[in-house]
């Protein structure tokens, strides 16, 4: 045992800080010792992030947890043949092995007929708008704090609270053969609480944010109880189609799973996809762009090939426009890449990380007031696809959902089972809230507003 | 490695700790991903690091890192004392642990041929074989073919004394083959999607999948499933095959059944548990006479089988259902004395950078003697016969389950006939397993699994395994949704 440290980050306290710098040395001595190793192409992704989470159930803090780690990932191309290895010994002697191991998986595979060759580089703009200070030096007291300040709120509406509170600093660096060189530090603040009724009613809040300073604990922990405190005594409603206003953290599942389903060159390459240039899929008041440069959504500078990300827009007030690529799928179709890779090897494709929806006109407390029968939604609950061509998705409402009659609300429901198209979700949307919020989706920030639809197909009903 | 356990568990226990445990696991992979005759990508990833996990003040805190330092150890002992401190001021009620024997020893899956020793042209040869078979039949758009080796050494170490090491080797490969007309999309695979299964196992486990002999039929019915007719709607009677019986099992018996969950831990994320324990003390009917379901993590080849826990907690077999009657839950030190028990050795951490939580072992449904599946399939008159996992989902306190299947056979007078495109079934879970009126017998008995079942915040994966042997169900709504 040594008694070193580790050299990706500094020590200071609780918050250790990390240098991109450093990291994109890191990369570079990789990248050297690929070269050295006979690579023909070679690609070092380093990712160092300091990790932190807090989480409370029963109104009080149950599990607080911290993670350091940097791993490197390393692409070597011999020619037309691939090889990627990983690992998080980073020492000289971790990164020979790390070249050997890479080099002699290349030797071994497969030519690839149709290999693009490693992305050359792009200019890249500065995001200070990705980092914040006070989330990177985020105290486990400071978390304590806030989680406190969401029990206070739950127990001033005699309802519990649990939930987590998270906060994560990493610095992303990208050096290629290619001449590549990219390094960026981000941070990331995620506050969710659930709020639980003595009398059966459950309530949802969330707020996700670069700078923790900007996550009002005490607010997000006020708006989860008095929904729970508002669905207490849940009366059941048929399934069926009815029209449905969609909260935030509901339409957070649409883009991502559009996302994950269509909006990848490589779906559309695999002809799995729906997305097809000029096809209209929703209304004309739907229009969804990925912008990693978006300070809303969680922004990053590159993509994990070190590809500046460019704006996308993926539908244009209804109509599919285009969709992301990497430097692969780019290759393929006879373009660049667009900054949306994701670490090698990647059979998944492409992905949009920083989705948002463009806001409507409709002030938000007013999308029921169109609702002449129908329910609130406040959030879905374990969704997956059932037909991805078709857009076809099956899942849960949890956490609050309403009858609405007469553009009022009457009372909460039980929750309910939808198998509903996504895409005619979109179709069927007749108005799109003018405030938004950004959430976290399945992989990156998402930019949401509330939205009304005019069908929504629910298919069965549970206890509760 | 001691010098580093010990360094971590004496510095927490200077700082203030009155138990700590620390894990210092090193994980390797591999992995080989072909599609339509071309290997896609090889990858080989290491990660290693320590989680120290600590009681102070009766909260927690855990910290970990990936260097292996005694300057480290010190680090890191220090913010996890520091944050159990700051869970000390929203605290409500102070941590007890159940008493269990301190553990010692060592552990390692049982395997015949090391799959990190078997060349990787022998693999790719292998699978582009099975792969290119798949994608033979005409109206095949693409095919993919998967292999995953998995090996983790860890060593635990407590302030009781603890000390085990143990090495657990894990392997899966599996061959798809997809159609695609229009906006219509099918898929078959074998011996599951995703390049499962997987197993505890060496690589003579892949060998015996015998993955080319299956593949080109795969070919052939997804092209079939393209113009077959849509499963219809209506109550009908249902025949599980092991292949989606075990993702039955994985969804609507296993995580209702763990403790953390039915104590609101798990509440923000993944949700809560029907299975209150007012239901343990009741007897509660989960099921028919036939359901016999155990938690057993010493299933040989099951994902699920180690020699301790992550808490020390030695290996166990533990009776969840027992005759259609609920009887037990997977539990946890912490949990287990909540409800008058010792822990079953259910708690399991995805690697060294995350905290162990109450996870599935091997959530066996215990075959019945009597009749094979193929017996039980000419036992019925009239109803569908379900294969092969397509899409899951069950609400938050896992009661109505909906799951779509990549292929229904029709069943007329105790034969499987002509192909349904998109068959969907969906039910309450108590209702659902009450409706089993046959359990296939030990013939089609088979261990499978899932090597990402997802759970807690920081998400983690874990490698669960499911034993099964198919089974048949009475009266259950199928043909939900449009299209």
């Amino acid at each position: 045992m040594s008694d070193g440290r580790d050299p990706s980050r500094d020590q200071g306290g609780d918050g250790d800080r990390l240098d991109p710098a450093d990291v994109l040395a890191m990369a570079e001595r990789a990248l050297a010792h690929a070269e050295a190793a006979g690579a023909t192409e070679a690609e070092a992704l380093v990712t160092a992030d300091d990790a932190r989470l807090t989480r409370f159930a029963n109104s009080e803090i149950h599990q607080n947890v911290a993670e350091s780690n940097a791993q490197l990932n390393l692409r070597f191309v011999v020619g037309r043949r691939v090889g990627v290895a990983s690992s998080n010994r980073l020492d000289d002697e971790g990164l020979r092995r790390l070249a050997e191991t890479a080099g002699a998986i290349a030797r071994n595979s497969e030519e690839l007929e149709d290999w693009g060759g490693l992305p050359e580089p792009t200019p890249i703009e500065e995001l200070p708008a990705a980092f914040a200070q006070e989330t990177e030096t985020a105290t486990p007291e400071l978390r304590a704090d806030g989680v406190r300040a969401v029990i206070a709120a739950a127990d001033a509406a005699g309802v519990i609270s649990y939930g987590s509170f998270s906060t994560a600093a990493e610095a992303i660096a990208v050096a290629n053969s290619k001449g590549i060189r990219a390094a960026q530090r981000r941070t990331t603040s995620q506050l969710l609480t659930v709020a639980m009724a003595p009398d059966g009613g459950s309530g949802y809040a969330e707020a996700a944010a670069v700078d923790v300073g900007s996550i009002d604990a005490a607010a997000i922990g006020r708006e989860a109880a008095a929904k729970a405190r508002s669905t207490a005594n849940p009366v059941s409603v048929d399934p069926g189609d009815w029209p449905v206003v969609l909260e935030e953290y509901a339409v957070v599942d649409l883009l991502s799973m559009l996302g994950s389903m269509g909006f990848s060159a490589l779906a559309v390459q695999e002809e799995r996809s729906f997305a097809e240039p000029g096809r209209q899929v929703g209304s004309e008041l739907v229009t969804i762009v990925d912008d990693g440069q978006d300070p809303a959504t969680l922004p990053m500078a590159f993509d994990y090939e070190g590809v500046a990300k460019q704006r996308v827009p993926l539908i244009e007030r209804g109509i599919c426009r285009e969709v992301v690529y990497d430097a692969q799928t780019a290759a393929r179709a006879g373009r660049t890449s667009t900054g949306h890779g994701l670490p090698a090897p990647n059979p998944y494709g492409p992905f949009p990380l920083n989705m948002a929806m463009s806001p409507g006109t409709t002030p938000r407390d007013e999308l029921i007031a169109g609702l002449e029968r129908g329910l609130l939604v406040t959030r879905f609950h374990y969704t997956n696809p059932v037909h991805p061509k078709l857009a076809i998705v099956t899942g849960m409402t949890r956490d609050g959902t309403f009858l609405v009659e007469g553009g009022r609300i009457v009372g909460p429901v039980r929750n309910l089972r939808f198998t509903q198209s996504y895409l005619a979700a979109l179709a069927a949307t007749s108005a799109v809230s003018r405030e938004r919020r950004t959430l976290r989706g399945d992989l990156g920030g998402v930019v949401v507003p509330a939205i009304r639809v005019d069908s929504w197909t629910f298919t069965g009903s549970t206890e509760h | 490695m001691r010098d580093l356990t010990n360094r971590a568990l004496d510095t927490a226990a200077q700082l203030g700790a009155t138990y700590a445990d620390v894990r210092v696991v090193r994980r390797q992979e591999e992995s080989i991903a072909i599609k339509s005759g071309k290997v896609e990508g090889v990858a080989s990833g290491e990660s290693e690091g320590f989680g120290l996990r600590v009681l102070v003040d009766g909260a927690w805190g855990f910290a970990s890192s990936s260097w292996l330092t005694s300057a480290e150890a010190d680090r890191v002992a220090g913010v996890a004392v520091r944050i159990a401190r700051a869970s000390a001021t929203a605290l409500r009620n102070r941590v007890r642990l159940d008493d269990r024997p301190p553990a010692h020893g060592t552990y390692e899956t049982p395997i015949e041929e090391d799959p990190f020793n078997v060349a990787l042209e022998t693999k790719i040869g292998l699978l582009l074989a099975a792969d290119t078979a798949a994608g033979k039949p005409k109206g095949v758009t693409f095919t993919e073919t998967r292999y995953d080796a998995r090996r983790e050494w860890k060593a635990f170490a407590a302030t009781d004394g603890s000390y085990t090491e143990q090495t657990l080797t894990h392997v899966g490969a599996g061959v798809e083959a997809n159609a695609i007309e229009g906006d219509e999309h099918q898929r078959r695979s074998y011996p599951d999607a995703d390049g499962g299964p997987f197993k505890a196992a060496g690589f003579e486990f892949v060998r015996g999948l015998n993955l080319p002999d299956h593949a080109e039929s795969l070919g052939e019915e997804a092209v079939a499933l393209l113009s077959a007719p849509q499963c219809p709607p209506g109550r009908f009677t249902l025949i599980l095959d092991p292949s989606q019986l075990y993702m039955q099992v994985h969804e609507s018996c296993g995580h209702p059944s763990e403790l953390d969950r039915v104590f609101g831990t798990e509440a923000s994320y993944a949700g809560t548990s029907f299975l209150t324990t007012d239901k343990l003390d009741d007897g509660f009917r989960y099921g028919s006479d036939l359901i016999d379901i155990v938690a057993d993590a010493t299933a040989p080849g099951g994902m699920g089988t180690f020699g301790w826990d992550d808490e020390g907690v030695a290996a166990a077999s533990v009776p969840i259902v027992r005759e259609g009657i609920f009887v037990g839950y997977l539990t946890s030190r912490e949990t287990a004395p909540r409800i008058g028990r010792q822990s079953g050795g259910a708690m399991r951490a995805d690697g060294w950078n995350r905290i162990p939580l109450i996870r599935m072992t091997n959530l066996n449904l215990l075959p019945k003697p009597g009749m094979s599946l193929d017996e039980i399939v000419a036992d019925t008159d009239e109803g569908f016969y379900l294969a092969s996992n397509r899409s899951w989902s069950i609400d938050d306190r896992r009661l109505n389950f909906q799951f779509a299947t990549e292929v229904a056979y029709e069943i007329k007078n105790g034969k499987k006939g002509r192909l349904f495109k998109n068959p969907t079934y969906t039910g309450i879970t108590y209702e659902f397993w009450r409706s089993c009126d046959a359990v296939g017998d030990e013939r089609s008995y088979v261990m499978l699994g899932t090597p990402n079942c997802g759970k807690g915040e920081p998400g983690q994966g874990a490698s669960v395994g499911h034993a099964c042997s198919g089974a048949r169900f009475r009266d259950v709504q199928m043909g939900v949704g449009k299209w």
